[in-house]
């Protein structure tokens, strides 16, 4: 497949992590061997998961605010790889 | 909700259904059968990473079929007709004995079986993969190191499968009827990049080409394909012949029930068939405003979206909310060979196709369908974001120059 180039970039840092209710922190894991960068996540949370023009996924927060835990689990749910799934820290 | 339900189908529709009724607080019984004995699964995967081998049939298990939703699963098990009236299922369990199960509401999610060809029932090398057995079938005989397959349908199932087993090193001939393969979902322009794609694979590929006989000969007093003889005048010899010529919709246990039967069970706008009766899935009829027409819809997240909403339109009743209209864009994708084709909206083959981002050559792309001022699709090839991006324009109802606007800009 071809590349366009665009070097791979890591997950940006954080300078505070966000806690939910229950004291704990979501956190996005994404299993690469199943992801077929189908780009569904990135519909629902753009904020969150991005597929760039390498045609690979990248996580830009692995740790998002509980404000933003309703969309992540629907990319969970809608995830056609079953390939994310969240980790409560 | 505390009433009985049965669920009529454990697909990928049916089983969502039953964890939205289940999520939604349907307290009552919830029975769900299905004529396939095996565990619900999810089907791309079928033409993809199980027949190639990379993956085994454990790792398709449906995950909601995994949660504990306190449903009866009835796999194995038919439905042999319905009536409406005295809410009452007729089903053969997997040892053939006949049974009533009564009901208060039912999902119909029954899906579609794969179109077989005439004459070719019984001759062992022929297969179609629609159903998880199927899958493990042509994927024995793909280990066994035929030296081609012959593939006749060009549409997705069929593409796949070239793919796949060009994955592993087989030879393959895809022969396809009409002169263009899915000329009559992507029309003639993209038609062709897609019978390229197969060319550049290595894949012999004969169009406006149908097929005579399948040519058999007796090994080990089993009656098995040797060769197919095509109406280009060629035999093509092959161990392996995998017909993928559509679907039809598994509607006969309905008939002489009072549900209305086009080419699939005919719904409202909300997915009701009858009063407390809803259908979803591949087998779903139903008026779609955004599209201008009645739209049966075979992707795979219409059959998650129809699912649910064909289960929330049952909770609605039962709370007296306003049901929802069901009027997703579909959406859907095929992965053949390295190339990841992604379509959402409902083109028609005639609409007018641009391509708005990279280019045919490269089978790299992005092209807007438009019908008068409307977007009707959007296409990519190896260009998820673009298609994921613009899939939101579909769904705030775009026109066209809009999108070419959109497109430009990204």
């Amino acid at each position: 497949m071809g590349q366009d180039g665009e070097s791979e970039v890591s997950a940006p840092e954080h300078s505070c992590t966000h806690h939910s209710e229950k004291g704990t922190v979501m956190r996005i894991v994404v299993d690469f061997d199943l992801c077929e960068s189908n780009a569904v996540c990135m519909g629902i949370a753009p904020e969150i998961f991005e597929v760039r023009d390498d045609d690979f996924l990248y996580v830009l927060d692995e740790n998002p605010p509980e404000s933003m835990r309703a969309k992540v689990e629907e990319s969970v749910q809608r995830c056609p790889k079953q390939a994310i799934s969240i980790v409560e820290d | 909700m505390n009433s009985s339900t049965v669920i009529v189908g454990a697909s990928l529709a049916g089983i969502n259904a039953a964890r939205t009724l289940r999520l939604g607080g349907h307290t009552g019984s919830i029975v769900v059968l299905d004529a396939d004995p095996d565990r619900p699964y999810d089907r791309p995967p079928l033409s993809k990473q199980i027949l190639t081998g990379e993956w085994e049939p454990e790792k398709i298990l449906l995950p909601a079929a995994k949660e504990d939703l306190g449903l009866d699963l009835r796999l194995g098990t038919r439905a042999k007709a319905v009536d409406l009236v005295a809410r009452e299922l007729t089903i053969e369990g997997p040892d053939g004995s006949v049974n009533r199960q009564s009901f208060d509401t039912m999902v119909i999610a029954t899906g579609a079986a794969a179109r077989r060809l005439p004459d070719s029932a019984g001759i062992a090398g022929v297969h179609v993969v629609r159903t998880l057995a199927d899958s493990l079938a042509l994927r024995d005989e793909l280990e066994a190191g035929p030296s081609r397959v012959v593939v006749i349908g060009a549409g997705f199932i069929g593409a796949e499968v070239a793919s796949s087993c060009r994955k592993r090193g087989i030879d393959v001939t895809l022969v396809e009827a009409l002169p263009l393969p899915l000329e009559r979902v992507l029309g003639a322009e993209m038609g062709a990049v897609c019978a390229q794609v197969h060319i550049e694979n290595g894949v012999d590929v004969r169009l406006s080409t149908g097929v005579l006989e399948i040519e058999t000969a007796t090994v080990n007093g089993t009656e098995r394909v040797v060769a197919v003889a095509l109406s280009d005048g060629t035999r093509v010899a092959a161990e392996v012949v995998v017909v993928g010529i559509g679907v039809t919709v598994n509607t006969g246990w309905l008939e002489g029930s009072a549900l209305t039967i086009d080419d699939g069970v005919v719904c409202d706008n909300t997915l009701l068939a009858a009063p407390g009766v809803v259908a979803a899935g591949d087998i779903a009829r139903y008026p779609s405003e955004r599209f201008g027409r009645m739209l049966r819809v075979e992707h795979w997240e219409t059959a998650i979206a129809g699912g649910e909403a064909a289960a929330r339109r049952l909770l609605a009743d039962a709370s007296g909310e306003p049901p929802a209209i069901f009027d997703p864009v579909p959406w859907f994708w095929s992965d053949q060979y390295d190339r990841k084709i992604q379509l959402a909206g409902r083109p028609m083959p005639t609409d007018e196709c641009v391509v708005v981002h990279g280019s045919t050559e490269e089978f790299r792309f992005v092209a807007l369908y438009g019908s008068g001022d409307r977007l009707t699709g959007v296409l990519g090839m190896n260009r998820p974001r673009h298609v994921i991006q613009l899939r939101a324009l579909l769904e705030d109802r775009a026109t066209f120059a809009e999108a070419r606007e959109r497109a430009a800009s990204l």
